[in-house]
C-alpha cells in the first residue's frame, strides 16, 4: 500500500503506513511533568476512556473556548469547560483611562451585543453621577432602539451559527443576510458596524440622521422576510427536532442554582426580565411581552429567542413612533460639566466635525475652547461611591458593578458578563449526553467568548 | 440594628467621626497628593501641594427608606434567632444612590447568605456574582468581595460586602449555597487573591496557571511599554501625566 511514498523514503501524507516505511524516521513522545503517570494510570484503568479536548482552535465553539471532554464510547462523562484565551484585560486598562473612553473599551467586550455593554456602562455612570433622572427622553428612545436592534442582530447570529453547526449552511445564509439588514441600521445611526462606542454617559453620541425612522421600518420589514424563511427552514424540520428536542435540559432550579438567566431561564417557564422587573431607559412604558417555553431544551431556548426578535421588533417599532414626535429634542444631559462637547456632522469622506462648534471654539470664544479642551483631555469627575447596574443583555442579565474614588478614571469596573455565567452550565447540559449533542448544547447557550474572558 | 456608635471600634482605622455634615460616619478610602497621575513628572501647576481625602458613603442611619428596612428587620430576626446575632455578622449598612449594602464580618458570610436566601421573606434566591475591589490605604481592610443578590420573588437587588487584610486573606466560599459563584470567586481569586476557603476548586480562571501576581489589584503595574510615533515617545498610559 506505500505505493505513493516518494522514492527518497520520507513519510508521505496520502499513503497508509507500514512498519517498515518508519525506518529512520524520528519518533516524538510526549514525556515531562505528570505525563508518564497518567498513561500509566490509563494503561492500568484499561478502560475505554478518551479525553478529547475540542478548542480552544473549534469551528463549533463560537471562538475560543476549550472544552475538555471525557468520553466513553459515545457518552460524554465529564465535560468542562476552558477559558481564558482571550483574556484582554479590558477592565484594568478602564481604571487608566477616563469615563468616557470606558465606553470605547467595554463595547469591545461581548463583540456580537456591544450596545449592551455601553448602555450598562453609561446608566451606571449615571447614577453614580446621579444623572440619571436628567438623561433626555429622546436619548434614552434612541438608547432603547439600538439595544433592541442589537438584540435582534445577536439572535439572529445564534440562528444562523447553531444552524451552521448541524449542518445546515442555508440558515447560516439567512441569518446572516437578515443580520446584515440590522447592521446596516446600526451603521447608519452609529457610524460603524460594531464597536459602536455610540452611547455616552449621559445621553447618546449624536442625534439620528433625519430619515432613520423610514429606513428603520423598511429594514425591520425585510428582517420579517427572512425570519419566516429561516421559521420555514427549521421550525418543522426533522433533523433540528431529532438534535434539539430533549437535549441540554435545564430545569428552573438549575437556573436559579447556576445564576442562568435570559433565554435560558425564560425556556423553562420562569418570565424573568429585567426590562420588565427593574425597568431601565423608560422601558416599562414600552408594550412588549416576555416569551417563555415550558420544555427546557435546546429546541426551547431557540424557540424562546425567535419569539424574542419579534418582541425586539415590536419595541423597534415604537420606538420609531416616538423619534418621530421628538424630532429635534437634545440626546445629551444639559450639564456642559458631562456632555460631550460637540455633536459631529459626518462629511462626504465620511469623517468630520461640526462646522459649527469648530466655529465656536476657534472664532468666537476663547471659554468654548477652554471648556472643549479640559473636558476631552481631563474628562469630568464623578462623586466617589459604587453603584450596580443590571439590564438584560441578549445572553442573560448583565451587571456592571462601578466604583469612583472621586477621580477622573473609573477606580473599579466589572462586568457580569452573562456569557461567563451561563457556560457554567456546560457540565450540567452536557454529561451523560451524547458527543453531538455537546455542540448543539454549548450553541444553545450561545457564548461570546469576548464577552467570557473581557 | 444596634446604634453605630456599637461598631465604631470595630471598623479600626477606616472610620473617622466627622464634625458635621450628612454621613456621622466617614470611610476614607485612600488620601491623594497632588493633581496629576504619577508623582515625580515634573508637576508645576502650583497644585503639588494638594492633598484630597477620598472617602466613600459611610453607614447609613435608619430610616433606610423602601423594602430596606422591611430586609434589615428580617435578617436582623434570623440572625438573632438561629444565628451569630446581628451586631456580630452585620457591620454596618450602607444606602447610597437607592441601593443597599450590606458589610458582612466574613467569618458569618455563608451564614448572612443562607439566611439571605432560603428566608421566605428575604428570598434572594439569585446570586449575579462576585467581584473584588482593592483600596490599599484602607488599612487591615485592603481587600473587599462584593456580592450582588436578587430576588426574583420580590423583585429587590442587594449587595453584600465583605472586607478582609491583605495579610490575612481568606473568605469562606458562598458555593454551597450559591452554586454560580464558583466561576465568579475563581475570578475575583485570579484578579484579587482573596483565597475563598471551601471553594471546590479554587484555580485561576483568566490567567494562566503559573501567572504571577494578581493583575486587578492596585499595586501590580499595568505593563504598558512605551510608543514611539514619529520621532517622539509616548509612555504607557500609567506613566504617563494625567489627571486623577
Amino acid at each position: 500500500m506505500s505505493t505513493q511514498t516518494p522514492p527518497t523514503g520520507t513519510p508521505h501524507s496520502t499513503g497508509a503506513l507500514h512498519d517498515d516505511d518508519l525506518a529512520g524516521v524520528p519518533v516524538f513522545d510526549s514525556v515531562g511533568d505528570d505525563w508518564s503517570d497518567i498513561a500509566a494510570e490509563a494503561a492500568r484503568l484499561g478502560e475505554e476512556r478518551i479525553v478529547v479536548n475540542m478548542g480552544p482552535q473549534h469551528p463549533s465553539t463560537h471562538g475560543v473556548l476549550r472544552l475538555m471532554l471525557e468520553i466513553d464510547g459515545e457518552t460524554v462523562t465529564e465535560a468542562r469547560a476552558g477559558i481564558g484565551y482571550l483574556h484582554t484585560g479590558i477592565e484594568k486598562t478602564m481604571e487608566y483611562r477616563t469615563w468616557a473612553q470606558g465606553v470605547t473599551l467595554c463595547t469591545r467586550m461581548d463583540y456580537l451585543a456591544p450596545l449592551f455593554q455601553e448602555g450598562a456602562y453609561c446608566l451606571a455612570v449615571e447614577k453614580l453621577l446621579g444623572v440619571t433622572d436628567d438623561v433626555p427622553e429622546r436619548a434614552s428612545v434612541v438608547r432603547v432602539l439600538v439595544m433592541e436592534l442589537n438584540r435582534i442582530s445577536s439572535h439572529l447570529v445564534f440562528l444562523g451559527t447553531g444552524g451552521n453547526e448541524m449542518g445546515a449552511t442555508t440558515v447560516m445564509m439567512l441569518g446572516f443576510q437578515a443580520r446584515e439588514d440590522v447592521l446596516e441600521i446600526l451603521e447608519m445611526i452609529t457610524g460603524l458596524r460594531m464597536n459602536h462606542g455610540y452611547i455616552r454617559p449621559g445621553g447618546v453620541s449624536q442625534d439620528v440622521p433625519p430619515d432613520t425612522t423610514a429606513f428603520v421600518r423598511k429594514k425591520m420589514k425585510s428582517v420579517r422576510g427572512y425570519l419566516r424563511g429561516l421559521e420555514d427552514l427549521v421550525l418543522a424540520n426533522p433533523i433540528v427536532h431529532l438534535r434539539m428536542k430533549e437535549t441540554g435540559y435545564l430545569s428552573t432550579a438549575a437556573c436559579m442554582a447556576l445564576g442562568l438567566t435570559g433565554p435560558l431561564l425564560r425556556a423553562t417557564g420562569l418570565p424573568y426580565d429585567v426590562r420588565k422587573t427593574e425597568p431601565y431607559c423608560g422601558y416599562e412604558t414600552y408594550d412588549f411581552d416576555i416569551p417563555t417555553a415550558t420544555e427546557a431544551d435546546n429546541y426551547a431556548r431557540m424557540i424562546v429567542r425567535l419569539e424574542e426578535i419579534y418582541q425586539s421588533i415590536r419595541i423597534v417599532e415604537q420606538t420609531c413612533d416616538r423619534l418621530d414626535a421628538t424630532t429635534g429634542a437634545p440626546v445629551m444631559v444639559a450639564d456642559k460639566k458631562i456632555a460631550w462637547p460637540a455633536q459631529i456632522s459626518v462629511a462626504g469622506d465620511g469623517q468630520g466635525q461640526s462646522p459649527a462648534h469648530v466655529k465656536q471654539i476657534l472664532g468666537t470664544s476663547m471659554e468654548a475652547l477652554i471648556h472643549h479642551f479640559k473636558l476631552v483631555t481631563e474628562g469630568f469627575r464623578v462623586p466617589p461611591g459604587q453603584v450596580w447596574q443590571s439590564i438584560e443583555h441578549a445572553r442573560g442579565t448583565m451587571g456592571v458593578h462601578l466604583v469612583s474614588d472621586g477621580g477622573t478614571h473609573p477606580y473599579r469596573a466589572h462586568f457580569r458578563d452573562p456569557s461567563f455565567n451561563n457556560l457554567q452550565a456546560t457540565s450540567v447540559m452536557c454529561e451523560g449526553g451524547q458527543v453531538a449533542d455537546v455542540v448543539v448544547s454549548i450553541a444553545s447557550i450561545d457564548p461570546v467568548l469576548g464577552g467570557v474572558d473581557r | 440594628m444596634t446604634t453605630s456608635e456599637d461598631k465604631t471600634p470595630a471598623r479600626g482605622q477606616a472610620v473617622v467621626r466627622a464634625e458635621a455634615g450628612e454621613h456621622p460616619l466617614l470611610e476614607i478610602v485612600d488620601i491623594r497628593h497632588g493633581m496629576f497621575g504619577p508623582s515625580g513628572t515634573g508637576d508645576t501647576s502650583g497644585y503639588g501641594g494638594l492633598v484630597t481625602t477620598v472617602v466613600l458613603p459611610g453607614p447609613s442611619e435608619r430610616p433606610y427608606g423602601g423594602w430596606f428596612d422591611e430586609v434589615v428587620d428580617v435578617l436582623a430576626e434570623v440572625m438573632d434567632e438561629d444565628g451569630p446575632g446581628f451586631a456580630q455578622a452585620v457591620e454596618y449598612v450602607v444606602v447610597d444612590r437607592g441601593e443597599l449594602t450590606l458589610h458582612v464580618a466574613a467569618e458569618h458570610l455563608v451564614t448572612v447568605c443562607q439566611a439571605l436566601r432560603d428566608d421566605p421573606d428575604l428570598r434572594f434566591e439569585l446570586s449575579l456574582g462576585v467581584s473584588g475591589v482593592h483600596y490599599p490605604a484602607d488599612e487591615h481592610r485592603e481587600l473587599h468581595a462584593v456580592y450582588h443578590l436578587v430576588s426574583v420573588t420580590h423583585g429587590r437587588q442587594l449587595r453584600l460586602e465583605v472586607a478582609v487584610d491583605d495579610a490575612d486573606r481568606h473568605i469562606p466560599s458562598t458555593t454551597s449555597v450559591y452554586p454560580t459563584n464558583d466561576w465568579h470567586e475563581r475570578e475575583t481569586f485570579d484578579f484579587f487573591g482573596i483565597v475563598f476557603d471551601g471553594h471546590p476548586g479554587l484555580s485561576r480562571i483568566h490567567m494562566p496557571d503559573d501567572w504571577a501576581g494578581h493583575p486587578q489589584r492596585k499595586d501590580y503595574p499595568l505593563n504598558g511599554i512605551p510608543v514611539e510615533f514619529k520621532g517622539a515617545t509616548v509612555p504607557p498610559p500609567d506613566e504617563r501625566r494625567a489627571y486623577r
